[in-house]
């Protein structure tokens, strides 16, 4: 017996997901990222170099340059060439894996290879913050809809939203490390992952409001629809409803906007690695647009590119982990 | 003979009331009665926006917002760009309610005449952004195929970009920072939402009804979208508008904050704060007074944005 009342008539089967299918759909998806990826790099790209007054005067800082030391630097940034074609020439060394040398002389992919785990990591710090305490307390807010400590959250959202990160950042780094000394004022170079817990809360405390927001709505929505109802009245425990009937169906809004902000967390990190002094993709790109290295803006917007469509791509196959009835046309 | 029933004589028979024909003209039956007719969703939500307390209080501080950035000077007589550093790091006295800083200016003027700045980078992104991403997501929708493809291929483009890395970049090129400018740097990048929203909406309302009806009785395409389309698909829209122009309030203040935004000179509370930071441990409520300006301005703007929606929401209005 397998439990059934009518065992013989055959259960209809669901219909599984082709391997086929998703691997079609992951394939016109990288399709789609091309046309994104090369407009992006090359709004980046104007913006760096076009509208930049001169390159040269910005390697050589304030002492003035011999106009032939000047001709062979620009030969070699490639700056006496049409911009279409600097950016061809730069696409082109960018699919051979060479990003080009910065202006301090080392190469830029050595550079951001220093800098990305640790903002990588203050980033998942960030992620991990938002979604769980996000999430829970918007379970709680959403569930208990109308009540003080639904009210009692929603302001706290509100607020965390409206008070600038900077702001948060000062606040934080002040009472918490300057006045109690629990986290470190400055973390400086090589930092572990218990000094980046302060500065990734940080980073994370305005999308933590954004995904308690909308965890609390989508929530709310879901509680009243039929088949919880239906899975209340045939007994199902209160736990078992909100976390396999509620909460899953309500994940997708929540899911597709943690998805989206990891892209934002690494280009918001320009603010939270400033306050902490973290030497991160944010401090390295924030130095980077100041001196006007456009090649290492470049290189770094390029990469924060692809993490966001990957990262939504990553998303888009998780909508049918989360709801078995999405499929993936071919 | 015929007997008379029993119950007659013990109920007295019903009176029915039977109005006579001639008192009851069809005109009267079938007019409409225009004192009960079915609202719009305008103002149905209008009835329900003033009975929201939400509403009544951002909308109260919005007021106030506005007026103190029509006319600071009425509120102070303090002049916010004059630093008098004989004056610096004053507490809170009569003549400067909330201290000086540590140049010397009146904080109070810098907070009230800051409010202007923000008022106005947000208020005016937020018309700039809704323009361009209300027209590209609304044509997107309402033409599709090849023309939405590629439409949503640039929205995307510009999505992938974050707002405050793109407007940093550009703005550490221009060369003299001014309020149009900023304006400019971040409705450039802060319309994509806008797009997606009005794309999104405009495809939902396209294939109703009332639009197929429209186009029966003659209507052009231009005509429908312009008159029909567009008017029933821009309320997540405002949501939207309203929830970003906050957005790009603390977008202004970041610039300023990192040196790129506005000029010194100027007067911003992300520069102010910025300027507060290195005095933190000494006088904290100089970062206190702009920080809870800025606060105060944003926090308005996501309630009432959040009040309108749940005005324009009937699921929501059931509670």
């Amino acid at each position: 017996m397998d439990g059934r009342l009518f065992p013989f008539f055959p259960r209809p089967a669901l219909p599984q997901p082709k391997v086929t299918d998703v691997i079609w759909y992951i394939g016109r998806r990288l399709l789609q990222m091309i046309p994104v990826f090369l407009g992006a790099t090359l709004i980046v790209y104007l913006m760096a170099f076009v509208s930049s007054g001169d390159p040269i005067a910005a390697i050589a800082g304030d002492k003035p340059i011999s106009p032939a030391v000047a001709d062979k630097l620009r030969a070699q940034y490639n700056l006496d060439k049409p911009v279409l074609i600097q950016w061809l020439i730069y696409l082109g060394n960018l699919f051979q894996g060479d990003f080009g040398i910065g202006f301090n002389g080392r190469p830029i992919i050595d550079q951001i290879k220093a800098a990305f785990p640790v903002t990588f990591r203050l980033a998942i710090i960030a992620v991990v913050i938002e979604s769980v305490f996000g999430v829970v307390a918007g379970v709680i807010s959403g569930l208990k809809k109308g009540t003080l400590i639904d009210t009692t959250l929603l302001m706290v959202s509100l607020l965390v939203i409206a008070v600038p990160t900077f702001v948060i950042g000062f606040i934080a780094q002040f009472v918490l490390g300057v006045q109690l000394g629990v986290a470190p004022v400055n973390v400086g170079r090589d930092p572990s992952w218990q000094n980046l817990l302060v500065p990734g809360a940080v980073l994370g405390a305005v999308s933590f409001a954004y995904v308690l927001r909308l965890t609390r709505t989508s929530i709310a929505e879901v509680a009243t629809a039929d088949h919880v109802r239906t899975a209340t009245a045939k007994g199902l425990s209160r736990g078992g409803v909100v976390s396999k009937h509620i909460l899953r169906n309500s994940l997708i809004p929540v899911v597709t906007f943690i998805g989206a902000d990891l892209g934002a967390l690494m280009g918001g990190a320009i603010v939270t690695e400033g306050i902490f002094n973290i030497s991160g993709i944010g401090s390295l790109l924030f130095r980077a647009i100041i001196d006007g290295e456009s090649p290492m803006i470049v290189s770094v917007v390029t990469l924060l590119v692809i993490i966001f469509l990957v990262a939504n791509l990553i998303v888009d196959l998780l909508y049918a982990v989360l709801d078995p009835r999405i499929r993936y046309a071919k | 003979m015929r007997s008379e029933p029993v119950t007659r004589s013990v109920r007295p028979a019903a009176t029915h009331f039977v109005a006579p024909l001639d008192e009851t003209p069809l005109q009267a039956v079938d007019a409409v009665d225009t004192t009960s007719a079915p609202r719009s969703m305008w103002a149905e939500a209008g009835r329900n926006l003033v009975r929201n307390p939400v509403f009544l209080i951002s909308a109260a501080l919005i007021v106030v917002i506005l007026f103190v950035a029509a006319f600071p000077g009425l509120l102070t007589g303090q002049d916010p760009n004059y630093g008098d550093i004989s004056k610096a790091n004053q507490p809170p006295s009569s003549e400067h309610p909330f201290g000086t800083t540590r140049q010397g200016y009146d904080v109070l003027a810098r907070v009230l005449y800051g409010t202007r700045t923000s008022v106005m980078v947000g208020f005016f992104t937020m018309i700039l952004a809704t323009l361009i991403g209300g027209v590209l997501g609304a044509l997107a929708g309402y033409v599709g195929g090849v023309f939405d493809a590629i439409l949503s291929r640039v929205t995307d483009i510009f999505f992938a970009i974050p707002l405050i890395l793109g407007a940093i970049v550009i703005a550490n090129r221009v060369e003299s920072m001014n309020v149009p400018m900023v304006i400019l740097v971040l409705g450039v990048f802060g319309w994509t939402n806008v797009a997606r929203i009005m794309r999104g909406s405009v495809i939902s309302v396209k294939n109703q009804d009332f639009v197929t009806a429209s186009t029966a009785l003659g209507a052009n395409s231009v005509t429908n979208l312009v008159k029909h389309v567009v008017p029933n698909a821009i309320a997540p829209v405002i949501v939207t508008a309203t929830v970003n122009l906050g957005v790009y309030i603390v977008a202004e203040a970041t610039l300023s904050f990192l040196g790129v935004g506005l000029p010194a000179s100027s007067v911003s509370w992300g520069g102010d704060i910025s300027d507060a930071r290195p005095a933190l441990r000494t006088q904290p409520m100089m970062l206190f007074y702009p920080s809870m300006a800025l606060a105060i301005t944003v926090l308005s703007f996501i309630m009432l944005g959040d009040a309108v929606r749940d005005a324009l929401d009937p699921k929501a209005r059931k509670r």
